[in-house]
């Protein structure tokens, strides 16, 4: 087990060298002078060649990523903000909690009412619950994320005055956008585990259970589900990524400071180092994640984990 | 032919008249037609047709574990040591299975849970049947693991660990761990490699004996008939067409279509250039011919059989047949022969 | 070796159909397919809402009663009437000629994003399956490094790179799909390779190139037909979403995200501005997605359910 953990670490080095180098490339790619941008008009054309030297952006491009990379290994410097001028990582790192609650609150969420909902519509299948909760599904599915939150602003902040619809400090405030966000979350995640449940179901080793005499509520909820639960873990961690993204449209519709809305902000200001240290922020946790979901997929698949015994 | 067999207190099963389908959007498929069948204490009865015929059809009747829908059971007894196990509600079905009827699958590598250690699988069929404590029954499935031939320090290995061989004979350590008295094996070896199969009927056959157990077992292969059963029942088109003793089947098989199935076996000794072929297709289980079923691919058939649906007839003590033509040829040749067989 | 009869309990009713009925007339695959749509009544909801969405796109220009930029500041913020069927918004322009607008930049976008995905992707993709070794291991590490971003996401620093515009727009919604087709397409490739059509192909001296296109690509077609509905869904929510936070589509153009970002100022007094911008694009992606739904089943009915 250990060397699977270490194993799937190293895998995890390349991937985030790739998704820097994407980063920089795109950085490189986008008009403006980083060195001209942080230094300011006013700037000489000595203090900017002083400041290439000293940032390592006088070289050519590989060496320039080089340097990136270094800097960001050694002193976690990815840049500086055009605007603020303050250090890109300080800014992500001011904001990031509240993404990270945000997505975290979302997903807890989406498996809550996801799993259940699509187990019992697997049990039930055909039955006016299941069309429901499939339709249900698959409308949550169709709605932007965006337009949601305006729906639900309108209603239970507008309307109700129920809940606030904006901020993110309190209990109250949190519910309005971790719901929006959440909910194409909980249709995925009903309608895979409904499906996986339907194919575990009428595997062989389900009518084994049943041929002991063994009571179908046991049948169903000791040696289907654990079986049909294998694949939705995989799912809840690719979920999770597609949170930390729909995170950004949320955070800027309940004006929640967040990464998203940070990124949101730097885009319209072309202040460009913010938005792709966003980006790599985010493919570093989604890959953080889908590590972890990785273990504990081993852990409740025998079959993975004896692969790497 | 319900009341044909008047001895039917020495039955351990008596299936009769059974008739089961599946209702489908595109239509209703006859599995099972008016079906009997009889076994008695302690035999081994071979259960034999092509794919479709209805075989594990039957064989899940047996257990009330017909999927529904689309499965119905449309009419018919099932008397399982006299009682009728279509009358039984689920909960003493539950009972039924496992504890007295057990099924050993087909396939090995799909029957086992694959997230669960396989003495816990033994263990828990023990646990459902008798009153033993967990830390007892996962002793008790130690030991029948030693019973069918693997390793007790095996016993907390995943499936997956094993080899085909190897599962099947932790799925036949399942169904023997309550010590059922009927067994029900469907093709319990068509998945394995061939010397595997040997290996796994001989355990089979020895075990039976040991339990004590009755055995229905469901094959398309004569061979294996041949070496273990006692008794043979031929399905074709979701209907029995001949029953028999093994050695009078064998020695003179009835029905058109058992002659056929015995046909197209190769045969070592009589070097034929080619095998003889039953002509034709199975039918269509939604949309099967009138009256005899194999009429259309019957080499014997008369201008009567697309009318009338045959009855089973009892051309020879104990051997049944249905197919009129046939057993009248068999009549006739017994007195020709001289009676008293 | 399972019965024939078994495959009931394993399947659903509709597989019965196809092994079982070897008397029933036959149609050609394409026929097979659409009569198996036929009967899913939420595929032929979807299928007709994306037709009328389809003639409303093309016919935008005779269908919409005022053209999407006509301003009448006299009449700002009206709810619907008969002047105006769904309204007014806060230049007095008239809803509905936006969204019947807005429905061309929608279907365009998607369209030919999942066109850029698919041609790339499906090549990236073929080319890693069918050459395995060390292109399809190079290929395929970019892919993870693309996947190891969430798709909107990396849409949104295509986006930001290259500026907004519908063009830029469609390639940061389309690049960031890539990844997507490529490994369908090289899953379905591998998986074809090998079986012994292909073989035969190649014994008989086919060229690569041939092998590919007369054999590998028409019998990896189900699963793309179903990934490519279901990604002009996403890539229209994509670019919604995009010109929501003020990438890709700018104003006065009518993108329906972008008319929902402009709304939503005046959502506490005036939500008709927001309310049928968004109920345009979920009922194009629920159609979408319907369709989607529904020719997966159809296209393979093991996969049903």
């Amino acid at each position: 087990m250990i060397r699977y953990v270490i194993r799937r670490i190293l895998f995890l080095i390349p991937v985030l060298i790739g998704v820097a180098f994407c980063v920089f490339t795109l950085l490189y790619l986008t008009p403006g002078d980083p060195a001209r941008m942080i230094l300011g008009d006013m700037a000489t054309e000595e203090a900017i060649r002083e400041f290439r030297v000293k940032e390592g952006l006088d070289g050519p491009f590989l060496v320039q990523f080089g340097n990136y990379i270094y800097k960001a290994v050694t002193r976690g410097d990815i840049g500086r903000s055009y605007v603020t001028k303050r250090p890109v990582l300080d800014e992500i790192m001011t904001v990031f909690p509240a993404t990270l609650k945000l997505s975290a609150f979302a997903i807890i969420i989406a498996i809550i009412i996801g799993m259940p909902c699509g187990i019992l519509s697997a049990i039930k299948q055909y039955s006016i619950f299941d069309t429901l909760t499939m339709i249900f599904a698959m409308v949550g599915l169709s709605m932007p994320v965006f337009w949601l939150g305006l729906l639900l602003i309108l209603y239970f902040s507008v309307h109700l005055r129920w809940l606030p619809s904006s901020g993110f400090d309190t209990f109250r405030a949190m519910i309005l956008p971790s719901v929006a966000l959440s909910a194409q979350s909980i249709s995925m995640i009903t309608r895979m585990t409904r499906s996986s449940m339907l194919e575990v179901v009428r595997a062989d080793y389900i009518r084994t259970a049943r041929s002991k005499g063994q009571k179908e509520s046991v049948v169903i909820w000791v040696h289907a589900l654990h079986n049909a639960l294998i694949p939705v873990v995989t799912l809840c961690g690719l979920q999770f990524g597609h949170l930390l993204a729909g995170a950004i449209l949320t955070e800027s519709i309940f004006a929640i400071p967040g990464v998203g809305r940070l990124m949101v902000e730097s885009i319209k200001a072309r202040d460009y180092p913010i938005v792709q240290g966003g980006v790599l922020f985010v493919a570093i946790t989604f890959s953080v994640v889908n590590l972890l979901v990785d273990l504990l997929y081993a852990y409740i698949d025998p079959r993975i984990k004896a692969q790497y015994k | 032919m319900t009341d044909t067999k008047e001895n039917a207190k020495g039955l351990l099963l008596d299936i009769q008249d059974l008739t089961i389908q599946y209702v489908t959007d595109s239509g209703t498929v006859h599995a099972v037609e008016n079906l009997n069948l009889q076994l008695g204490h302690g035999e081994t009865l071979g259960f034999v047709g092509e794919t479709g015929a209805g075989k594990t059809t039957t064989a899940l009747g047996i257990m009330r574990l017909i999927p529904s829908p689309p499965g119905v059971i449309r009419s018919g007894k099932i008397l399982f040591e006299g009682a009728d196990l279509l009358k039984k509600s689920e909960a003493e079905m539950r009972a039924v299975r496992g504890a007295k009827i057990a099924m050993i699958f087909q396939d090995p590598m799909t029957s086992l849970n694959p997230v669960m250690t396989v003495d816990k699988q033994i263990a828990e069929m023990i646990r459902l049947h008798r009153s033993v404590t967990d830390a007892e029954a996962l002793n008790l499935a130690g030991d029948m693991l030693e019973l069918v031939g693997i390793r007790r320090e095996r016993m907390h290995d995943y499936p997956h660990q094993f080899s085909g061989g190897m599962k099947q004979r932790v799925v036949i350590a399942i169904a023997l761990a309550c010590d059922p008295g009927l067994l029900i094996a469907d093709e319990p070896t068509t998945a394995l490699d061939v010397t595997i199969q040997a290996q796994v009927l001989e355990l089979m056959k020895k075990l039976k004996q040991q339990f004590d157990a009755s055995m229905i077992l469901i094959t398309h292969d004569l061979g294996i008939v041949a070496e273990i059963c006692d008794r043979v029942a031929i399905m074709y088109a979701g209907r029995v067409v001949e029953y028999a003793d093994k050695h009078a089947l064998y020695r003179r098989p009835l029905h058109p279509y058992t002659i056929g199935l015995f046909n197209s076996v190769p045969d070592l000794e009589e070097d034929k250039e080619e095998l003889a072929v039953i002509p034709g297709l199975m039918p269509d289980p939604m949309d099967l011919p009138t009256g005899c079923t194999f009429h259309p691919r019957c080499s014997f058939a008369t201008e009567e059989c697309p009318v009338t649906k045959p009855d089973m007839i009892e051309a020879a003590p104990g051997h049944f047949v249905a197919c009129p033509v046939r057993a009248a040829a068999q009549a006739g040749s017994e007195s020709r022969g001289g009676e008293g067989q | 070796m399972n019965d024939t009869v078994e495959t009931t309990q394993t399947n659903s009713a509709e597989t019965l159909s196809a092994p079982l009925s070897p008397g029933r007339k036959k149609r050609s695959p394409l026929g097979e397919v659409f009569f198996r749509l036929k009967r899913s009544p939420l595929a032929m909801f979807g299928l007709t809402v994306i037709l009328i969405l389809i003639f409303t796109a093309i016919f935008a220009d005779v269908l919409s009663p005022y053209p999407y930029r006509k301003q009448d500041l006299t009449r700002t913020f009206e709810t619907p009437s008969r002047d105006h069927l769904l309204g007014t918004d806060e230049f007095g322009r008239d809803i509905l000629s936006r969204l019947i607008y807005g429905a061309r930049v929608s279907l365009q976008v998607g369209f030919i994003a999942v066109g850029i995905a698919l041609i790339v992707g499906g090549m990236l993709g073929a080319a890693a399956g069918y050459y395995g070794g060390w292109i399809d291991n190079a290929i395929m590490r970019v892919m993870d490094v693309l996947l190891s971003v969430p798709q909107t996401l990396l849409a949104i620093a295509i986006a930001a790179a290259l500026g907004p515009g519908l063009f830029n727009l469609m390639i940061a919604v389309g690049i960031a799909a890539v990844p997507n087709y490529a490994r369908i397409v090289r899953g379905s490739v591998l998986s074809i390779r090998e079986m012994e059509f292909v073989e035969a192909a190649r014994a008989v001296g086919s060229s690569d190139l041939r092998i590919i296109l007369k054999h590998i690509i028409p019998n990896s077609m189900a699963p793309i037909i179903v990934q490519s509905t279901l990604g002009v869904a996403s890539a229209i929510l994509n670019a919604a979403g995009l010109s929501f936070i003020g990438l890709g589509i700018q104003p006065p153009y009518p993108e329906w995200g972008a008319m929902l970002s402009g709304g939503r100022q005046y959502i506490r007094d005036y939500s008709h501005l927001t309310l049928y911008p968004g109920l345009a694009i979920m009922f194009t992606i629920l159609a979408l997605n319907f369709l989607g739904d529904g020719l997966r089943d159809a296209l393979d009915p093991r996969l049903k359910r």
